[in-house]
Order: C-alpha cells, then structure tokens, then sequence
C-alpha cells in the first residue's frame, strides 16, 4: 500500500505537469500575438488563437489554483514557507494572473485593436512562468531563511544565484517552443497553410534554446544541489527518453507532417525530463525545511483529499473530453465554420 | 510594528474580499436566472427570453473573468498573508478548500462550452441542459468556501494538543454547526441579489426609453425570483440569528448591543451609544430579541458583559447589522408591490416610482451583501479560528504587506474600471430590439435555406 503522501504529490506533480503544457500554450500565445502585431503578420494568427484559447483560458487558471490548493492542503508547511517567503514575488504573480485573465474578458469588445494591451498580454505571457519558476528554485534549497519564527526570502542570493537565472531562461524559451507545437498542430488542423508555416518556423527556431537552457539549468543544478543532480543521474534513462522525445519532435516538425505526433512528442519529452526532475527531489519538498514524509497533513486529511481527488476526477475527465472533442477536434470548428 | 502589519495584512484580505464578493454573487446568481430564462423561452418559443439569457449571458462572462482573477488573488492570498493560519487550519479546510477548486473546476469547463456552442445542437434542450452543471457549480463552490468561513467561525472536527490537530475530522469539520445557515443565506442572498441585479436593469431601461415588451418581460420575470429569493433570505437570516444565540451569543449581543444577560430581551434598532455605553435615541422593541434569538419572548439571551473585554468584537457592528437586515426587508417589500400593483390593475405596475424603487433595490442588495460579509468577519474579531487562533498570530510578519495593499488597490480599481467600460459598450450602442430583429432574421435564414433543395 502506497502511503497518501506519495499519492498525494504524485497527483500534484501531474497537475503541476498539466499547468505547464497548457499555460505554456496560453502564455507562448500571448507573446506569439504580440510579436506576429510587430511584424505585421497577426491577421494569420489572431483567429486561430482566440478560436481556441478563449473557450478554454479559465480551465488553464484552475489547473493553477488547483496544484496550488492541493500541495497546502496535502503539505500544510508549504503554506507557512513558501507563503512567507513569497509574499512580494507571489503577489506579483497575483497581478500579472488579473491583467491576463481580463484580456479574454475584454478582448471580444476591444481591447485586442488595443497595442498596449496586446503588449501586457505578450509581456504577462513571458513574466508569468518566470515569476512562477521563482518557487521551483527555491525548493532547491539555499534561499530561504529561518530565523526564529520568522522565515525571509534571501533575495541577494536569489538575485546573483546562476542557478535561478537558468530556470528562468528555460521556463520562458520552453514556453514558447510547447506554445509553438501546439499552435502549429491546430493551425494544421484548421487547414490553415499560413498560420501553419508561420507556427512552424516559430517552433522550430525555439527548439535549440530549450535544449540550450535545459543542459544549462541541469549543470547549475550540480553545483547547487549535489544531492538532486545525484538522484537525477540515476534516472539517467529517464533523461534519455526525453532527448529521444525531442529527436522525433524535432525530426517531425522538419519535415513538415504528422504535427499531431509531433506535439504528443513534445509532451512526453517535457514528461520524461519533469518526472525525472521531480522523482530526483524526493523526498524534500523544500530543502531542506519540508521533506515528504515530515510536512504531510494528518492521515484523515491526506485520505480525504485523495478521495476527493478521485471523486472530482470521475466528474472532470468527461467533461475535459467533452472540452477537447468540441473544440479541438471538431474539424468544422476549427477552421471556423461553427 | 507588529500590530501595524496585522492591520495591514487585515486591509489587504477585507479589500480583495469586499472586491471579490461583488463578482462572486453575480457568479452565484445570475447562472439561475439564465437557465430560468432560457428555460422559459424554450418552452414557450418565445424569442424574447431567449435573447435575455443571450444578453445576460454576454455581461455575465465579464464578471466571471473578474471574479476568476480575484478569486485566484484570495486564494494565493490566504497563504501569502496568513502563513500560519494555512499551517494550522490548512490540516482541516483543506478538504473544502479542494472542493471548491473541482466545482469551479466542473463550472468554468461547462461554462466555455455553453458560451460557444448556441445553435450547434439539434435540440434546444441540449444547449440548455449545460446550464446545469454551470448553476450546480457555482452554488457548490458557494457551499464549499462558505464551510470553510463556517469552521473558521465555529471550528469542530479536531482535537487540540499541544499547539497542534490531532484526531482530525474533515468532514465533520466541513458539516460544522455554523456551515447549514451560512451556506443557505448565501444562496439565497446571492440569488436574490442575481435577480435584484437584472430587474433593476430593465427597470432603468423601461425609465429611460417607456415600455418595452423586452423588459416588461424580463422584470417580471426577475421581480419573480426577487419575491421568492427575497422570503427565504428573511427566512435564512433569521436562522443564522438562532444559530448565533445559540453558538456564537458574543457576536449578537455586540450586534443587537445587549450588554446585560437577561430574558425578554428587547431588540434595538439604530441608536448610539455614548461614553459609558449607555444606549441612546434607539428605538426598543420589547421582548424581540428574545423571540428572534430562540422562539419564545421570555427566553434569556447572553450578554456581551459576560464575556472577557478583549474577546468582544467591535460594536459598531450594530450598525451593519442593522442596515443589513433593513434591506433584507426593503427589497421583498418592493417586489410584493409590485406584484400588487400587477394583480390589482387599478394601479400601473410601471408607476415611475415602482420603477425608481427596483432600480434602487439593485445597488441595495449588493450593498446588504458587503455589509452582511463585514458584520460576519467583524463580528469574530479577535479571533481568526474563534477560540484558537487570534488574528495577530496568523498574519504574515513582512512590512512588504503595506506597500501590497496599495498595489492591490491600484489594481481592482483599473479592473473595476475596465469592467464598467466594457459593460458599457457592450449594451449601450446595442439596444435589444434590434438585436431581437436580427436574431428572427437568421432564424428565417436559415429556414429558407434548409427548404432550398441542395
């Protein structure tokens, strides 16, 4: 029997894993409408972005609030942490979320003829996963501070740390490589040949920054955390998985077909490299403050929650499915036609 | 210091909530009305109440966007500025707090769907039947967050040792004395408030621009629902009123500034109280109290006197009471008027007056709604988990805290702002006549179409 704290951050590592695929499409599009605004090219992309992402922005923003509710409710030190430490980081995060989420409010009645606007949209899609990545560095240790009672964030260590510049560099260019994919693989669908060789290009050219900052981020991460890079080399094949992933993605998108496969190989190589990652942190949750084990809520809890989660389940997947076979597979609304 | 950032943090909190209530209740509310109205025109072809559950529908997901964004800010918010309340209630609430999350969940998917997909199924059921889980949803995010506010109030379901839970027991804490009447008042609330929101603006349409069938349709539709929503918030306050005599008896007495334990208690309205706190110009109604607070006016109700100075929430929450439980009356007054005036056809039940009056039940409600939140949350000061927890050993101890507050603010004014503006343009250059006119003409459309041989 697999104890409810295992349980319990394996589910939320799967949620964290699907707030990254799909805000990553969400927040890559808001740089990619932007830049396209720039060089004149939105009439390709506005239509097919906003047919998809405006039906489904606020799913993406629960799967946010979900990981987040989930990890205070399963580890309660979480809360005091990294709620302590984050206050001014988390709370800008807080902002850059508001001035997102009312874009697709407003965006049907104005606002996108609005430059400005489409500049805070593109801007909050690049400064929204770094501000976030901001606590995956942390749980590595080092960057926090207990004194007494009262826990501080060390922001001159965080600020000169080699190690939180190259999470921050490998959230925003593997952002815009998934966002990339994905906006590829649905203007295909949608027939739409010039979106498509657009998408395509933009894909294509972040592909060798992710690689770049993922090596990058992992060789910082063996000189600050020793005991991680450890756990992450003997998950080696796991690693390789994803590099094989990325070939097959890479190999696809170059010639130009089966964008689909292409897209799901993006997903399992971000997969492999984010479980690997994860697995690698056990059994610390923040180092070296909140292990697994330690900071787990009491067992009626933990056994609620995953109960719950279960529950919840049984009633989200259908309708997650409903979601997808009326928006992104129906082929009549794609191209527009409903 | 410590105290200043204990204020501060309070500041913070009470601002994205007396902001975020605002687009929650419309959240809560307003999905009814839809689904009443598209029902309604459904059943009867009447395009009409279609158009209205279109329009409203329109105007809702604007709210929803700000309710979203605000709603996402508390609840980062509640761990941000309260770390160690989350450490030690998080082990309870989290259940609810989950909940809430997958009803949200459940709302928000169902919601896209129903916003694009009119006219892409075969019966008009179909479209209409996703406004049940949306409806579902949002009551039940309602119910969940409402139970977590009812454990902080009266928390149950644990065993307190040594400064830490044990022997937790999330359900019983989620089921907790306090959770049946909160959670019926805010529904009921809500949904009036949803229905006072839309009458109103037919009432100021129909001020504006005379008769309508449009919106003579729709307030009468919505002056409905105001009626019967109206009753059951009096009947859902006066539980919570017996469910404070009887388990929270120091948040009443500072309400209803009863000092003195004693029976036939009476019940005093307005008033203020001078420096020895003695009650001046109130009106008293002998004996009330005593037979709102247990059903019988000889019933003895506890005093404020009886409980330590510093476990006694501020009195001005007399006031907000008062004005709460005024409107409460006000508002279901007006809408029987109204339906007097309707049955009873000497008089025009579109008097200018009438209409005055229900355009002013909009704002009203809403206010009841903020001053009700202020009197529950006020009302339990000092404590944050009543009994446990006092609020100053809660709150996150970074001077940052201040600053925020104003960034805060900044921001759900421009929201606030934007919200307005873009309400506005919405409705105001596209009257609903001739949005009807255009709706009838696609009908026919594609009628014709569907006749022509392929």
């Amino acid at each position: 029997m697999i104890s409810y704290e295992l349980i319990g951050i394996t589910v939320l590592w799967l949620f964290l894993f699907g707030y990254l695929i799909v805000a990553s499409i969400d927040y890559g599009a808001g740089f990619f409408a932007f830049y396209a605004r720039m060089t004149k090219q939105d009439h390709l992309l506005n239509r097919l972005i906003s047919r998809y992402l405006s039906p489904v922005w606020e799913i993406t923003n629960v799967f946010l609030v979900f990981f987040y509710v989930g990890i205070v409710g399963f580890f309660p030190d979480t809360a005091y942490y990294y709620g302590s430490a984050l206050l001014v980081p988390g709370s800008i995060a807080v902002v850059l979320l508001a001035i997102r989420g009312s874009f697709y409010a407003f965006e049907n009645y104005g606002s996108k003829e609005n430059v400005l606007y489409l500049f805070l949209y593109g801007a909050s899609g690049l400064l929204i996963p770094a501000s976030l990545s901001v606590a995956l560095t942390l749980s590595e240790g080092g960057f926090i501070v207990k004194e007494g009672n009262a826990v501080f964030l060390a922001y001159k260590t965080l600020f000169t740390s080699p190690l939180s510049w190259s999470i921050v560099a490998l959230a925003l260019v593997s952002v815009l490589f998934i966002s990339g994919t994905f906006l590829a693989f649905y203007a295909s669908r949608a027939g739409d040949r010039s979106a498509l060789n657009l998408m395509r290009t933009y894909a294509l050219f972040w592909s060798t920054p992710t690689i770049i900052a993922a090596l990058t981020a992992f060789i910082y991460l063996s000189q600050h955390n020793e005991r991680h890079f450890q756990n992450m080399m003997d998950l080696w094949w796991l690693l390789a998985l994803s590099i094989g992933f990325f070939m097959v993605a890479m190999w696809l998108l170059y010639n130009g077909r089966r964008y689909g496969l292409a897209f799901i190989c993006v997903m399992l190589q971000f997969f492999c490299a984010f479980f690997a990652y994860g697995i690698g942190h056990y059994p610390y949750i923040l180092d070296p403050f909140i292990t697994i084990q330690g900071g787990a809520t009491t067992e009626a809890t933990g056994i609620a929650l995953v109960m719950a989660f279960v529950g919840g389940l049984c009633l989200l997947i259908p309708s997650l499915i409903l979601v997808f076979r009326l928006f992104l597979f129906d082929a009549d609304y794609v191209k527009g036609n409903k | 210091m410590e105290i200043d950032t204990v204020l501060w943090s309070r500041l913070v909190t009470g601002l994205t909530l007396t902001f975020h209530v605002i687009f929650a209740t419309v959240g809560v509310g307003v999905p009814l009305m839809i689904a009443i109205a598209e029902f309604v025109g459904i059943r009867k072809k009447d395009h009409h109440y279609i158009l209205m559950a279109k329009r409203w529908t329109r105007g809702f997901i604007i709210s929803v966007a700000v309710g979203v964004v605000t709603g996402t800010a508390i609840a980062l918010q509640l761990a941000l500025v309260w770390p160690n309340f989350m450490q030690l209630a998080g082990n309870v609430v989290a259940l609810p707090l989950f909940m809430e999350v997958f009803a949200f969940f459940f709302e928000a998917i169902f919601l896209g769907i129903y916003l694009y997909t009119w006219d892409r199924f075969r019966s008009p059921y179909t479209h209409w039947l996703l406004t049940i889980p949306i409806v579902l949803g949002a009551s039940m995010s309602a119910f969940f967050i409402t139970s977590v506010n009812g454990f902080m109030n009266q928390p149950e379901g644990f065993v307190m040792e040594a400064g830490h839970f044990v022997a937790v027991n999330p359900i019983e804490a989620m089921f907790n004395t306090a959770t049946p009447s909160k959670v019926f008042h805010v529904l009921s609330s809500a949904y009036m408030t949803g229905a006072a929101l839309l009458a109103g603006i037919a009432a100021y349409v129909l001020l504006k621009k005379g008769p309508s069938v449009y919106y003579k349709k729709a307030l009468k539709l919505m002056m409905g629902a105001v009626l019967i929503f109206g009753l059951l918030t009096a009947v859902a306050g006066d539980m919570s009123a017996k469910f404070l005599a009887a388990h929270q008896p120091e948040k009443l007495a500072a309400a209803e500034w009863h000092f003195e334990t004693e029976s036939g208690a009476d019940l005093v309205l307005l008033g203020w109280l001078n420096a020895e706190r003695e009650i001046m110009g109130a009106f008293h109604i002998p004996k009330a109290l005593s037979f709102l607070a247990f059903g019988d006016f000889n019933a003895e109700v506890t005093g404020l006197n009886e409980f330590p100075l510093d476990e006694q929430p501020p009195l001005i929450v007399h006031y907000l009471f008062d004005a709460m439980a005024g409107i409460g009356f006000v508002i279901p007054a007006i809408a029987a008027l109204y339906f007097l005036f309707l049955i009873w056809k000497r008089r025009n039940e579109l008097n200018k007056w009438l209409l005055r009056g229900i355009l002013l039940c909009a704002p009203l409600a809403f206010l009841a709604i903020e001053l009700g939140w202020f009197y529950a949350e006020v009302g339990r000061q000092p404590w944050i988990l009543r009994g446990y927890m006092r609020v100053e050993e809660a709150a996150t101890t970074s001077p940052s805290i201040r600053i925020l507050f104003f960034v805060f603010l900044l921001l759900y004014i421009v929201l606030g702002t934007l919200c307005v503006i873009v309400l506005r343009r919405l409705f105001r250059n596209n009257p609903a006549e001739a949005e009807l006119d255009k709706l009838l003409e696609e009908k026919r459309d594609k009628a014709s179409g569907k006749g022509e041989p392929a």
